[in-house]
């Protein structure tokens, strides 16, 4: 993976720049010591690493705006961090870089029921805000297998998705506002507790922009009332073609699942491996989930379960109680944990159009035998998310690259069937040079053209998105 | 006038365009401020390019009449489920409002505060820009996060940062039932705390409306559930007893009716045959009232649980005057042609919004031909 060759200058001056920032944060919130900086030397795609300049972990908005203002003066770039989660490089740093981390902002500034939204700061991980206001029994809807430790920061730098967005969408439909730092150091609010912009929707761009325009500091979220119930059923067919039929039908029916997920055959055997949660030993997994009072639920799985009998399926199971339905969603929910047991993987999380599964999943597998990787495949199948899960062997020499081709050759295969490189985990870096699959150069340059606008020296996130040809010109005269 | 048939067309007349350009669809919505230029009519652009019901995925060039948008998703029995307005009542003009005018004015309606706005259900946009370049963003997939979102950015931006030449959008099934829950004579904050429980509960409301003088002059508030047959039953049983509190409760399941209510409340049909200037009001539902009576408005309707606020109020009122300052944006939506030159038709931004809005226009539009000044 290229990265841009470090300013030699901002590198020559990191004692001044670490004291300019010292003078404007509180003494633990500055690291620069090399031990240190390692722990922020990568995110969750760890195969790249990097130690950065510094980093620092301001505490408030004003915070974060002196630190903006400091680099950009001193024309540093700005890697901003939230959890550290992203499977995509995105806070990925360079040797010139000093992190912003928000994981000391983590407040919760209002919650209003009668309005239905919460502000939190965006240190603030998935699951706990809606461990905020889940006493009232509402929720924040966006769910990434994440939760548990990303942050909303994230959530809004890449738009995150998550199981349920057949039904919630994502974050983008999920955000009221922001309050965000631009690389200037100037705070500006953007929409508020009231829907839809009055004037352009800068809200909606930002979400998405891998905080390459700006640094959200804190948000307005919508939150919903939880429903009355939720009630999964699982089925197993012997191919994923009927699985993808039983899918679309579904949908055709008039049945909105809040969920729709898939598993194929070598997922069902490592998470049983792992989890042992009874599943069958099929092609093609299906867990679908409906919400509602009792009597709906059974009304609705009643049409779910007319459907999936008429594909002939080998295994249906409904859940009977809290403990059944639990075991339905025990295995899809360590998948990643078992598939990391099993191997190193790469997580891809290209989006196709729904009726193109099984001609994908058909050439995964044909592509898996050429490049002599294996591949399990566990995803969103009501809105077409895959995440293929590529296994390598990090240890063996030349095994990461082969994975990341195959990679790659997946990824191109979603856009070629119409759809897109990335639909939940952002582009970052590990995507950043397939752009040009997906975008013309005119298009690319349109976007650029807004980050123009919010950073016009380029030193947020500077090496993320574009393709590093692409944004070469625009960086080297930032520099 | 300019009226291209294909993009490649459209890409050649805002390429070539020597002066102002003034981006009209079916004509439906002469909302902002006046633009004086030339025509460039956007109808010639027309038919629905894919129709995937098992994916819930339409793709329509920007010109294709809203109405055969709606015929075809009737027919596989599904909806565009944020219900766009339709403004020629309330605006007094003829024509058939277009797909792509929609998309470009991010219209909506009751839905909105259940299931999203119409920049929710977008996903994806082709356009020309004021270079006269082709574009394109998102696609036709449900979950898409590569690169930036200039899809949502080009939804409510009015033709002032491109042409729209194809949206792709998400669509919904159909309900087989819906149901309104009425309550009569509520005070505006009675109605917006009784919409508020509705709104707070788990059943799922889809519409909450407030007409402060009904059909019969009498306040009227309207709570809207759809679903199968069953579950509106049940759900509008369980908004009876949750609402009984509130004042008299009594529940509408005649569906020409319901629909016939909330088509209403979608177009604001109480202004219909009223004078004066409308304006429409984005805010924090529990500061509705407040700010609405200071408006001193002639008429008033609340929809999205109190979140909007449409008022009817004398021509020529300078009614930004009377809001002073307030957490949301107004918007004139109706008014002589004189007025809406006079007044910033929209909410006017804070400095530095202001000037991320305009830097943003000048890259994608440099030589500012594009409904220039339309929003201010």
């Amino acid at each position: 993976m290229e990265m841009p060759v470090p300013n030699g200058d901002v590198i020559a001056s990191k004692a001044r720049i670490v004291a300019r920032l010292r003078g404007v944060l509180a003494a633990d919130a500055v690291i620069e010591d090399a031990t240190e900086t390692r722990a922020y030397e990568c995110d969750a795609l760890t195969a790249y690493r990097c130690p950065p300049l510094a980093v620092v972990l301001p505490g408030s908005t004003a915070e974060v705006a002196a630190v903006l203002r400091i680099c950009h003066q001193e024309a540093v770039p700005v890697v901003p961090r939230g959890a550290g989660t992203s499977l995509a490089g995105g806070a990925l740093p360079t040797a010139d870089a000093v992190v912003l981390g928000v994981a000391r902002m983590n407040a919760v500034l209002e919650t209003d029921y009668d309005n239905r939204f919460i502000r939190v700061e965006t240190g603030r991980t998935n699951l706990s805000v809606t461990g905020a206001v889940e006493e009232h029994d509402f929720f924040f809807a966006p769910d990434p297998s994440s939760q548990l430790a990303c942050a909303i920061a994230g959530n809004i730098a890449m738009n995150s998705g998550g199981a349920h967005c057949l039904k919630y969408g994502v974050t983008t439909n999920n955000l009221l506002g922001v309050t965000m730092v631009t690389m200037a150091g100037e705070v500006v609010e953007i929409g508020g507790a009231h829907l839809d912009a009055g004037g352009l929707d800068l809200l909606g761009l930002i979400c998405g922009s891998e905080g390459q325009l700006g640094v959200v500091t804190e948000a307005t979220l919508r939150i919903l009332r939880k429903p009355e119930g939720a009630r999964p059923v699982l089925m197993g067919y012997d191919s994923a073609e009927v699985a993808g039929q039983v899918v679309s039908d579904i949908i055709r029916a008039g049945v909105l699942p809040v969920a729709i997920e898939f598993m194929d055959r070598p997922c069902i055997r490592a998470t049983e491996a792992f989890a042992r949660a009874g599943y069958p030993d099929c092609e093609a997994l299906l867990i679908v989930e409906v919400e509602g009072s009792p009597a709906e639920i059974d009304e609705q799985l009643g049409v779910i379960l007319q459907i999936a009998r008429r594909h002939d399926p080998v295994e249906l199971r409904q859940a009977a109680d809290e403990d059944e339905a639990a075991r339905i969603w025990l295995g899809r929910k360590s998948a990643f944990g078992a598939m990391g047991n099993i191997n190193d993987y790469m997580c891809l999380d290209g989006t196709i159009p729904v009726d193109k599964l099984p001609y994908v999943l058909k050439r995964i597998g044909e592509m898996s035998r050429e490049f002599g990787l294996d591949v399990a495949n566990v995803f969103h199948a009501g809105d077409g998310n895959m995440h293929p899960l590529i296994l390598f062997d990090a240890n063996k020499e030349g095994d990461l690259e082969i994975c990341e081709a195959f990679g790659a050759e997946i990824l191109k295969l979603c856009v070629e069937v119409g759809g897109c490189l990335t639909g939940e985990h952002g582009v970052g870096v590990e995507k950043r040079d397939l752009m040009g699959d997906q975008y013309a150069p005119e298009d690319l340059e349109a976007q650029m053209r807004v980050k123009d606008v919010f950073d016009p020296a380029w030193l947020l996130n500077p090496a993320k998105v574009f393709p590093l040809a692409a944004s070469r010109q625009r960086r080297a005269v930032a520099a | 006038m300019i009226a291209p048939r294909t993009e490649a067309e459209l890409a050649e007349a805002v390429a070539a365009a020597a002066g102002p350009l003034r981006i009209a669809g079916g004509g439906t919505r002469p909302v902002g401020k006046p633009v004086a230029g030339e025509a460039l009519q956007v109808t010639g652009l027309n038919g629905i390019t894919l129709y995937e019901p098992g994916a819930l995925t339409l793709v329509a060039r920007a010109g294709t009449p809203v109405v055969e948008v709606e015929a075809a998703l009737a027919a596989e029995g599904q909806r565009l489920a944020f219900e766009p307005m339709d403004h020629r009542g309330l605006l007094g003009t003829s024509g058939a409002p277009t797909i792509g005018a929609v998309v470009a004015a991010n219209v909506s309606g009751p839905r909105r505060v259940q299931v999203g706005a119409c920049r929710d259900f977008l996903l994806g946009v082709r356009f020309v820009d004021g270079r006269g370049t082709v574009l394109k963003n998102g696609g036709r997939v449900m979950k898409n996060v590569t690169g930036y979102d200039l899809a949502r950015l080009m939804a409510g931006s009015r033709g002032t940062l491109g042409v729209l030449s194809e949206v792709s959008l998400k669509v919904l099934p159909d309900v087989a039932a819906s149901a309104s829950v009425l309550i009569g004579g509520l005070s505006h904050e009675g109605a917006v705390r009784a919409m508020t429980a509705a709104l707070g509960s788990p059943f799922e409301v889809t519409g909450a409306a407030h007409d402060a003088a009904g059909p019969d002059g009498a306040p009227m508030t309207m709570i809207r559930i759809e679903g199968f047959e069953a579950q509106v039953a049940y759900r509008a049983e369980k908004l009876r007893g949750l609402l009984g509190g509130f004042g008299e409760v009594w529940v509408e399941r005649d569906p020409a009716l319901v629909a016939a209510g909330w088509a209403g409340v979608r177009d604001v049909a109480p202004f219909h045959d009223r004078g004066g200037d409308v304006w429409r009001l984005s805010v924090k539902p529990s500061e509705a009232p407040g700010i609405a009576a200071r408006c001193g408005a002639e008429g008033l309707l609340y929809d999205w649980g109190g979140g909007l606020v449409w008022l009817l109020v004398a021509e020529g009122c300078d009614l930004r005057a009377r809001l002073g300052d307030f957490a949301g944006h107004a918007t004139l939506v109706r008014a002589s042609e004189a007025a809406r030159a006079a007044q910033q038709v929209f909410q006017p931004e804070p400095g530095p919004l202001a000037a991320i809005s305009s830097g943003l226009r000048e890259k994608f539009d440099p030589r500012g031909i594009l409904n220039p000044g339309l929003m201010g």
